[in-house]
């Protein structure tokens, strides 16, 4: 690892300063174009009272209040970065913390207290650094009033504020608070990033000491006093309800439950047990019978979804088409076409699986709603507990822990929800936790789509045009149905359109096709989806016309994509791509390649398989190559995309959830299998220095995975695989 | 009455035969490091030492363990063992942990790996390292076991 850049030890406060050091002090710093009264009318009337503190400083330290869960991403260190930039401090006494619930965390690009989408480098570069330099301004602006001096004949170095004409100095902790009361300046200027010392550098996250000791907090670590515990178990098919209860097996002799046991709680679509230990509420749950009202997707099952799906591909199907993009005459420009391609791509349903499974701790008292948990959207709870508690918004105060793992999942409020229902009605504080199986049970998945492409080459082996339908639940129509335009959702078509190739012609269809079976945001949302059907359709037209598929892609892209020719050329380079990959006994070895464009950022991947004859496909090396724009962290980009990349991986070679009778079918580890250290192959990430702005790179690494490692597949064995995850193929053969 | 040694610490507890050694360590010990993740023995998230063997600690019940010396990853951070150290240590340069949440269990596995296999192979480090890292820091985790087995080669 490399050091943190060079700088001078931590400077304790001057005796010669004129104010003593008093600890740990806000400083309220008013984001220039994100004010209190803005932040609030873009959350509704009921928003909770912003405090704007971006910074505490100390003598010693210096806090940076993130307004970004840490979910994994590195966001602390980065948004941390981002503030000590403009500061002049020493970067050994920058620490970072989760901000709490407020209006003015909002983050500028989803609107609303909430981290994803690989927003959050992209939301807060700019605020962030400003806030940074609007506190050396208002430090300045302190010492100029305490010292009645002016503020041009005052220097600021590291920490550390001197006025030289009278010998006086101050630490930046012993003018905090006078700091705090100055006029937050509207256009603080920001420094020329030709003298950036921290913005670029890799420095060690701020959260890997804790990490590695057992000592952060993630959610299920939270303790408050008089806390209780709570297990769960939901009806199994998604829209069900709880509709008789029996909890005579559970109860002892006099009709009381057993000790510890406090309370069976019945929920609209649940039944959970509160107790004074968790262990106690689940093998207490155990014995208590539920009868549900199992609902309309009682009879759905995995068979039957992929028949609905492939009808919404028919062009006599009645059903509403959304034309997304129509763009020149694409029927006339394939059939025209020197050569046309069609295929049907299939793609399943897929489990977030976070490590830690959802989890809420609630405590619902007269005088409100406190929630602690690890959420990566904050700004819903205040509304969403008002109604299911009958409490005013301003009541509703929400803690966020580290995040174990989210990966889209906790954007949900149900185990919030889940857990302040339960704290009412027991009347204390509980701690509710999911069994994993009901963490997979439960999920709200990755949608399962089809598509159906149809494109057309030149003589030269140009794209002519491209005609796209994509059949899929909507995850904007569940979550966010104003959010559909014309009918469209954009995050299931997102992918197609903006793939980097020129489409001289493109029309893309979207027909939505629910299916009872509730979906999300999954890491990488439809470009994960679209991303493997668009590059496997490039390899097929590749391969089609004979030619290598990394020359084929250059080729199309020619001087009309430069980042991307960039990044898809570096792999290939970095990769060796021209030379062919030594055999090994039993078995046929390829190596493939994918290029997307998603966030901001673009990425292009080469992975190496083999495949034994017995079908086990192995997966050899993955060599990516990224251009995000200007990274604040490059450690830590490289560390999300290579977990990007290994989590596209598994979720191509093993990753389905299915369902019979309207229940999931995989329900624990052993059944829906992610990616095990002993399958992971080495990952390379070769980063791109760019002057763009700033790229998403959290989920970058997803799209380009499953793609590169089909067309692997196809390079070693010649088996196009039109559908996933890889194990449900045979491969096996000479 | 289940009686343990855990971290150095003799205890005794009132707790169920069956109730999982995670849950008492976790509930009754208060020792949060050690993670829930599957309940089933698959992910390797509450991996402990159990008489300095690597176990899954939600899959082992209290009974079964009792007289039995339990370390977690509390009893490892603090500083008095040489290749938890050196792990903890190559954790940190190798700059491993993204969300966290399965390293405590990594490391302790880990561990038990380098006082078995000073210097373990890569086919050994694959065998011994089956906790699941959702995040995809695996190549990462190689690095830091490797750069862990190194260090304790050194004179």
């Amino acid at each position: 690892m490399t050091t943190p850049p060079a700088a001078p030890p931590v400077i304790n406060l001057s005796r010669r300063a004129v104010l003593a050091g008093s600890g740990a002090l806000v400083l309220g710093v008013h984001l220039p174009g994100w004010g209190v009264g803005e932040a609030a009318a873009a959350v509704g009337a009921n928003t909770l009272i912003p405090v704007n503190a971006w910074l505490k400083i100390s003598a010693t330290a210096v806090s940076v209040v993130c307004p970004a869960s840490e979910m994994g991403q590195g966001v602390f260190t980065a948004l941390a970065q981002l503030v000590a930039e403009e500061l002049d401090i020493d970067w050994r006494i920058v620490r970072a913390e989760m901000a709490p619930f407020d209006a003015a965390y909002a983050n500028p690009i989803l609107g609303g207290m909430r981290s994803g989408g690989a927003t959050s480098i992209r939301a807060w570069f700019l605020p962030m650094r400003r806030a940074g330099a609007a506190a050396r301004l208002m430090l300045k602006a302190a010492a100029a009033e305490v010292w009645r001096v002016a503020p041009d004949s005052l220097v600021l170095e590291t920490g550390l504020i001197r006025h030289p004409p009278s010998a006086r100095e101050a630490s930046y902790g012993a003018l905090a608070q006078v700091a705090s009361r100055q006029a937050v300046p509207a256009e603080p200027p920001l420094r020329d990033p030709a003298r950036w010392t921290l913005i670029g550098q890799p420095v060690p996250r701020l959260d890997v000491p804790d990490k590695v000791a057992g000592r952060a907090l993630f959610g299920m670590d939270v303790l408050v006093p008089g806390q209780l515990y709570a297990a769960i178990r939901h009806c199994p098919v998604y829209g069900g309800t709880l509709a008789r209860l029996d909890d005579s097996a559970l109860k002892m002799g006099g009709g009381s439950y057993p000790p510890g046991v406090v309370s069976v709680v019945t929920l609209k679509d649940a039944v959970a047990v509160v107790a004074e230990d968790w262990w106690l509420a689940r093998s207490a749950l155990a014995r208590v019978a539920v009868a549900w009202a199992e609902g309309a997707n009682a009879g759905q099952n995995s068979a039957a979804i992929d028949s609905a799906l492939a009808r919404a591909l028919d062009p006599k199907d009645p059903r509403a088409v959304a034309t997304v993009v129509n763009r020149g005459d694409v029927d006339r420009a394939i059939a025209g076409s020197a050569r046309s391609i069609d295929a049907v791509y299939r793609l399943p349903f897929l489990a977030h699986a976070a490590l830690e499974p959802l989890n809420a701790t609630a405590s619902v008292t007269a005088r409100g709603c406190e929630l602690w948990l690890p959420t990566q959207d904050q700004g819903q709870y205040p509304r969403l507990l008002a109604e299911a508690l009958g409490i005013r918004p301003d009541k509703v105060r929400v803690n966020t822990t580290y995040v174990g793992g989210s990966f889209g999942r906790r954007f949900e409020a149900d185990v919030g929800l889940e857990a302040a229902l339960l704290s009412k009605a027991v009347g204390r504080p509980v701690q509710l936790i999911w069994t994993r199986e009901e963490d997979i049970r439960h999920d709200v998945y990755r949608p399962a789509s089809i598509s159906r492409v149809t494109l057309g080459l030149d003589v030269l082996g140009r794209i002519t045009g491209w005609r796209h339908r994509v059949a899929a639940p909507s995850i904007l129509g569940r979550v966010a149905p104003g959010a559909l335009r014309d009918g469209v959702d954009k995050t299931a078509t997102q992918g197609v359109a903006d793939q980097p190739y020129p489409l001289p012609a493109l029309r893309l269809d979207y027909v939505r096709q629910e299916t009872g079976i509730p979906v999300g945001f999954w890491r990488s949302v439809g470009h994960g989806s679209n991303g493997f059907v668009v590059e496997s359709m490039i390899d097929e037209a590749a391969a089609a016309l004979g030619r290598d598929p990394w020359r084929f892609r250059r080729d199309l892209l020619a001087e009309k994509a430069p980042r991307a020719l960039r990044v898809l050329d570096l792999a290939a380079a970095k990769a060796g791509w021209t030379t062919p990959l030594p055999p090994i006994a039993r078995a046929r070895r390829g190596r493939g390649i994918a290029l997307h464009e998603a966030y901001g950022s673009v990425i292009a991947a080469v992975v190496e398989v083999t495949v034994f004859f017995d079908g086990r496909v192995g997966l050899d090396r993955v060599v990516a190559a990224l251009d995000c724009g200007q990274m604040v962290n490059p450690d830590i980009v490289s560390g999300q995309v290579a977990g990007g990349l290994l989590f596209g991986l598994g979720a191509a070679l093993t990753g389905r959830v299915g369902f019979e009778r309207g229940r999931a079918l995989q329900s624990n580890f052993h059944d829906y299998k992610i990616l095990t250290l002993a399958e992971a192959p080495p990952v390379e990430v070769h980063l791109v220095a760019s002057a763009e702005p700033p790229g998403g790179v959290s989920e970058a690494g997803v799209p380009p995975a499953a793609p590169a490692l089909t067309n692997a597949i196809f390079a070693a064995t010649g088996k196009r695989l039109r559908a996933l995850p890889v194990a449900a193929a045979d491969l096996s053969g000479a | 009455m289940v009686s343990l040694t855990v971290n150095g610490r003799t205890v005794s507890l009132e707790v169920g035969g069956d109730t999982p050694l995670l849950w008492v360590l976790r509930h009754h010990l208060h020792l949060r490091g050690t993670k829930f993740g599957c309940g089933v023995g698959a992910c390797g998230a509450c991996t402990v030492l159990v008489n300095g063997v690597a176990l899954r600690a939600c899959s082992v019940s209290a009974a079964s363990v009792d007289g039995a010396e339990i370390q977690t990853i509390e009893g490892l951070a603090g500083g008095n063992d040489p290749v938890a150290t050196r792990v903890m240590a190559a954790w940190t340069s190798e700059q491993v942990p993204q969300c966290g949440y399965c390293v405590p269990g990594m490391i302790v596995a880990a561990v038990a790996l380098l006082r078995r296999t000073r210097q373990p192979a890569d086919a050994e480090i694959d065998a011994a390292m089956t906790n699941l890292c959702r995040c995809g820091s695996y190549d990462r985790i190689r690095k830091a076991i490797r750069r862990a087995a190194t260090a304790g080669a050194a004179p």
